[in-house]
């Protein structure tokens, strides 16, 4: 979980930094760049399978391990006090990532698969045709439920983040007190400030189309 | 004090078990958890009923075989072991819920009586040094670090009662065969036997069904001897080592 959650840890700044072209007033030109740049490149193609294998184990391998735990209690307690000795985010990291996960496929659908299946619009930059994903993505920013999902979601990641971040390092057996303080705070601001960024997109866009 | 308590009773291992209710009067507030106890079990004598079983021994807080879970929390509400916890810790009136711990690796023998020979078998997989005894060996023969002997002994003082288990929402038992690994593998003599150790104290926590560490923090912050986290830390480097450097296939 700990090495596969870096993994998609690292996407999250990749997948920002593309995101964040969709700000750019060009009409959408660098961002349709970009996106057939990643879709088209060789070293991103191979990447990305990497990114999907990724994915799948640390659904899969989370799914697996909650069976285990649930196995390990069979007959479970009548009281519980869990919130005074763990954090709520720490009890809860599968209802946040089934969160993710039903986000994760309608994001998708709604834009991965239309790039490479979908019948989407070109346009043409300098003389060579690109598919115009800058439009199905305003297109969608202007509905406001999927702008209020997507916001919902990014939140849901904030928390996952929140234990996921530094959990990772006790899992890998880094826990230091030199380190320890550093690897919190960066935890803490990485889960505030990505997840935040993410969602500052999608608003952006809605109130700029309104 | 009068308290009402709900008690966990179940014949036997088979049996399904159900919570009964007893109401205590005149409970001091300065007697112990235990004691308390003792004062029901009389009553339950006296009117004829079965006594609540329940595991102690020492009293004194070091042998760890105390181990109810009260009120949602293992040892209940004080970071301290059932024997050393006090009625005065409650209030007057109130209704305190005790239960067995609660793991597929620590059957219920009888009401709040649970099994942990588990842990013994953990333990006989590697949690020892093999070394010949003869005449006591000089106390500085072997140079250790302060700082090592002061790690070594913190991880020493487990004194495996199960209430990381119990408390962990896995069940899982990393903090007490973290704690069992480190007290070795800090210290000259536990050096020989470091990596099979290691791999044979975790293959066997494994096979016991005890669930997976997903790093709550709740074994430490419930744990009487307040074994720390960086043992679970360290237990995860002492196998990734382990697999990668011992002979064993």
């Amino acid at each position: 979980m700990a090495l596969t959650g870096l993994f998609l840890i690292s996407f999250l700044v990749v997948h920002l930094i593309g995101n964040l072209q969709l700000l750019a007033n060009d009409g959408g030109e660098s961002f349709n760049l970009y996106a057939k740049f990643m879709t088209t490149n060789p070293v991103i193609k191979t990447t990305s399978y990497l990114l999907y294998a990724t994915f799948i184990i640390h659904i899969v391998w989370a799914i697996l391990l909650s069976a285990q735990n649930r196995k390990a209690r069979t007959v479970r307690y009548a009281v519980t006090a869990g919130s005074t000795n763990s954090s709520w985010t720490s009890r809860n990291m599968g209802i946040l990532g089934t969160i993710i996960l039903v986000f994760l496929i309608i994001h998708l659908k709604n834009f991965w698969y239309e790039m490479h299946w979908g019948g989407i619009a070109k346009v043409v930059y300098d003389g060579v045709e690109v598919k115009d994903l800058y439009t199905v993505v305003e297109v969608a920013y202007t509905q406001w439920w999927y702008v209020a999902f997507y916001v919902a979601a990014m939140v849901g990641v904030m928390f996952h983040l929140f234990h996921g971040f530094k959990s990772a390092f006790q899992t890998l057996g880094l826990n230091h007190p030199k380190y320890n303080p550093v690897i919190n705070t960066i935890g803490t601001l990485f889960s505030i400030i990505v997840p935040g960024a993410f969602a500052a997109i999608p608003i952006i866009m809605y109130v700029k189309s309104v | 004090m009068r308290i009402t308590l709900k008690v966990w009773r179940q014949k036997n291992t088979q049996d399904k078990g159900n919570f009964k209710t007893y109401k205590l009067d005149n409970i001091s507030p300065d007697m112990s958890f235990l004691e308390m106890f003792d004062v029901l079990n009389e009553q339950l004598v006296r009117q004829g009923e079965d006594p609540v079983h329940f595991d102690h021994d020492c009293r004194e807080g070091i042998c760890g075989m105390c181990s109810l879970y009260i009120n949602g929390k293992p040892h209940g509400p004080k970071q301290t072991t059932t024997c050393q916890l006090h009625m005065r810790s409650f209030n007057d009136g109130d209704t305190i819920t005790v239960e067995p711990w609660r793991a597929t690796a620590f059957p219920v023998l009888k009401d709040l009586v649970v099994d942990r020979t588990s842990f013994d078998r953990v333990i006989q997989a590697g949690g020892y040094i093999s070394i010949n005894t003869g005449g006591v060996p000089d106390a500085n023969e072997i140079p250790i670090p302060k700082k090592d002997a002061d790690k070594a002994m913190d991880a020493a003082a487990c004194i495996g009662c199960g209430a990381c288990v119990a408390a962990c929402k896995n069940a899982s038992a990393m903090l007490f065969v973290s704690a069992k690994i480190s007290q070795f593998s800090l210290l000259p003599q536990g050096q020989t036997e470091r990596k099979t150790r290691a791999e044979k104290m975790i293959a066997q926590m494994d096979s016991e069904g005890f669930g997976a560490c997903t790093n709550t923090g709740a074994c430490s912050a419930e744990c009487p001897k307040e074994i720390s986290l960086t043992n679970i830390a360290r237990m995860n480097r002492e196998y990734f080592t382990a697999k990668v450097g011992s002979d064993n296939v």
